[in-house]
């Protein structure tokens, strides 16, 4: 056979430290070899309740850590369990933000995305990049892991928030187009968010000419490539194994982009209707 | 070069290969992306009525031996097959398109094919042999004979099949190994009027536990079981069907190479499905499986496929 293992069978592990980030999102810290790279998710499974994709915040090859908004009834469940109880993982899954030595990087988040960002730009810093740090959030009590991205030095944090509550007024795109002119020159721009910001973004850094890469979420059940439900539109090509980490050269060409998701049944959702 | 091509109940498919239904086909982006991968033929996820909500996950995992699911058979509901699949995977088609159907209630179905034919499918396969919905619906009809019987008369007069006043599209029946008798199983549904079969679905239900938890990993608790470990047992279920029948055969059931593909074209197999194959060697194991059927053909001096169909020596 092609030479991979092939055990996806969630291993159980316990949850070490609970950090609360703010009143509706966690940080579990585990103490696990996962040997993530930034931007890959793994399948978390809050036993007898579900299983949920969450991108991997942190991961020091002994260490690692999900951050977890509390949006439904598996996240409810898992915000009910203590430290020392059992979650399972299986992972990690998909592609990553390919980081090259001493690059500029611009880090685009949006929301909880500042998470996953977060684990992007430790792994910069080891490879002498220097990293702009963009969060957009509505408001101040959505902006999350400041505190843990002023302690890495050589990362410049600049956040937006809609109602103004918190650094510029307005939108993370904006504050995007005034760093691409501040700044000598971005090699690359990451971004990871709601799928209609990371479209924006997508487009400002197009229009620059810089190369973006966008994390790519889908509704996953398998996150192997098997049960085709994070398939995209029109290529077919699927989210958890060519994603969730595209380039958007090739994300902007696809008829699904910005425009609509499926659900748990493959019925597509138009972003901006109600389920 | 020996030629792969196949001819099922009148379809003609480039080379044996199938995807199995509930694999990688949610879309037709997705179907039609396997068919570039170089699979000869697709089925699509069974589609239902109505909406029909799954399992909760996790509804799937793998391992070297063994794979095993419970997805539940999520679909849309047939309004999405007509409106969107269908069409979209017709607009510049590529290769046959096997419309899998199921349904809870056997009248059910009648209305199912009736619908789907709308779309002219090449072939209809009639799941009745899900192994993870009990809960919801009991045992397959897959499991009495009588029942598979009922449901392969009602889908035939629903096409007119039987009489040749309707479509006239093929109708294949998807066989559970879970049965004492399979062969008399499907003596009954060929009697009834059943084409071919799809043969076989997932094994069990199995059960996996978590051992630090002590709790069932799989949310349905129960699951499917397929992948390498059942091939055996399914190559002996197509080999009972087609000694039973004779009819055409989708051998399906662990199926990952191009030797395990010619296996089940020996013991009767026309067409092999697969797809927990996907998982072990990704969508492009489809084109892998293909040049493996290839050097095989290549190797043995068999100049054409059909050739080999049913010619194991027992």
């Amino acid at each position: 056979m092609d030479g991979k293992k092939f055990d996806t069978k969630p291993v159980t592990i316990r949850i070490k430290k609970i950090i609360q980030e703010s009143d509706t999102v966690n940080t579990y810290v585990f103490d696990y070899e996962l040997g993530a790279k930034p931007g890959q998710f793994v399948m978390m499974w809050i036993p007898g309740v579900d299983e949920k994709p969450i991108s991997v915040a942190y991961d020091d090859g002994s260490e690692f850590w999900l951050t977890v908004c509390n949006v439904g009834h598996a996240t409810d469940a898992l915000f009910k369990m203590k430290e020392g109880d059992f979650v399972g993982i299986r992972g990690p899954f998909g592609t990553y933000y390919r980081i090259d030595e001493g690059d500029h990087l611009a880090l685009v988040a949006g929301g909880y995305g500042a998470a996953p960002m977060y684990f992007v730009a430790v792994e910069a810093l080891k490879l002498n990049c220097k990293v702009e740090f963009l969060i957009g959030a509505r408001s101040k009590d959505f902006v999350l892991y400041t505190k843990k991205i002023l302690g890495l030095h050589g990362v410049n944090l600049h956040i937006s928030t809609n109602d103004g509550s918190m650094g510029f007024t307005g939108l993370v795109t904006n504050l995007l187009e005034n760093v691409i002119l501040e700044v000598e020159k971005i090699d690359k721009v990451f971004t990871c968010g709601p799928e209609m910001m990371m479209k924006f973004v997508g487009d400002i850094a197009w229009k620059s000419g810089i190369d973006c890469y966008v994390s790519v979420e889908k509704y996953m059940k398998c996150g192997v490539g098997v049960c085709g439900q994070c398939a995209v539109d029109s290529t077919g090509v699927l989210a958890c194994r060519q994603g969730s980490v595209m380039k958007y050269n090739y994300v902007r060409d696809l008829c699904e982009f910005g425009k609509y998701h499926r659900d748990a049944q493959g019925k597509k959702i138009y972003f901006g209707e109600k389920k | 070069m020996a030629n792969l091509g196949i001819k099922f109940c009148g379809v003609e498919f480039a080379n044996p290969t199938v995807l199995a239904s509930g694999i990688l086909g949610v879309t037709a982006s997705s179907l039609k992306n396997v068919i570039r991968n170089g699979a000869g033929g697709v089925t699509t996820k069974s589609i239902w009525l109505e909406e029909h909500k799954g399992h909760k996950n996790p509804t799937m995992f793998g391992t070297e031996n063994y794979f095993i699911n419970a997805v539940g058979l999520s679909d849309a509901g047939i309004e999405k097959a007509l409106s969107e699949t269908f069409p979209e995977y017709n607009d510049g088609k590529l290769a046959p398109i096997i419309a899998s159907i199921v349904a809870g209630k056997i009248d059910d179905f009648g209305l199912l094919a009736e619908k789907i034919s709308e779309c002219n499918p090449d072939i209809i396969e009639v799941n009745i042999s899900c192994p993870n919905v009990e809960n919801e619906f009991g045992k397959p009809f897959a499991c009495v004979a009588g029942d598979a019987a009922k449901v392969t008369k009602v889908v035939k007069k629903a096409l007119g099949g039987i009489i040749g006043g309707g479509k006239n599209i093929p109708v294949i029946i998807k066989l559970s190994p879970n049965v004492s008798n399979i062969g008399e199983i499907a003596k009954a549904c060929r009697d009834a009027g059943a084409d071919g079969f799809c043969a076989v679905n997932t094994f069990g239900p199995g059960l996996a536990v978590d051992i630090n938890t002590r709790m069932p990993i799989l949310t349905n608790k129960v699951g499917g079981v397929s992948g390498p470990g059942i091939k055996p047992l399914a190559v002996k279920c197509v080999y009972d069907v087609f000694k039973a029948t004779g009819a055409p055969i989708v051998g399906t059931g662990g199926v990952l190479t191009g030797e395990d593909v010619i296996e089940m074209m020996m013991v009767g197999a026309r067409l092999v499905g697969m797809g927990t194959m996907v998982y072990y060697r990704g969508v492009e194991g489809f084109k892998k499986v293909v040049s493996e059927i290839e050097e095989w053909c290549e190797k043995n001096g068999v100049k054409n496929l059909e050739e080999i169909i049913g010619t194991v020596k027992i």
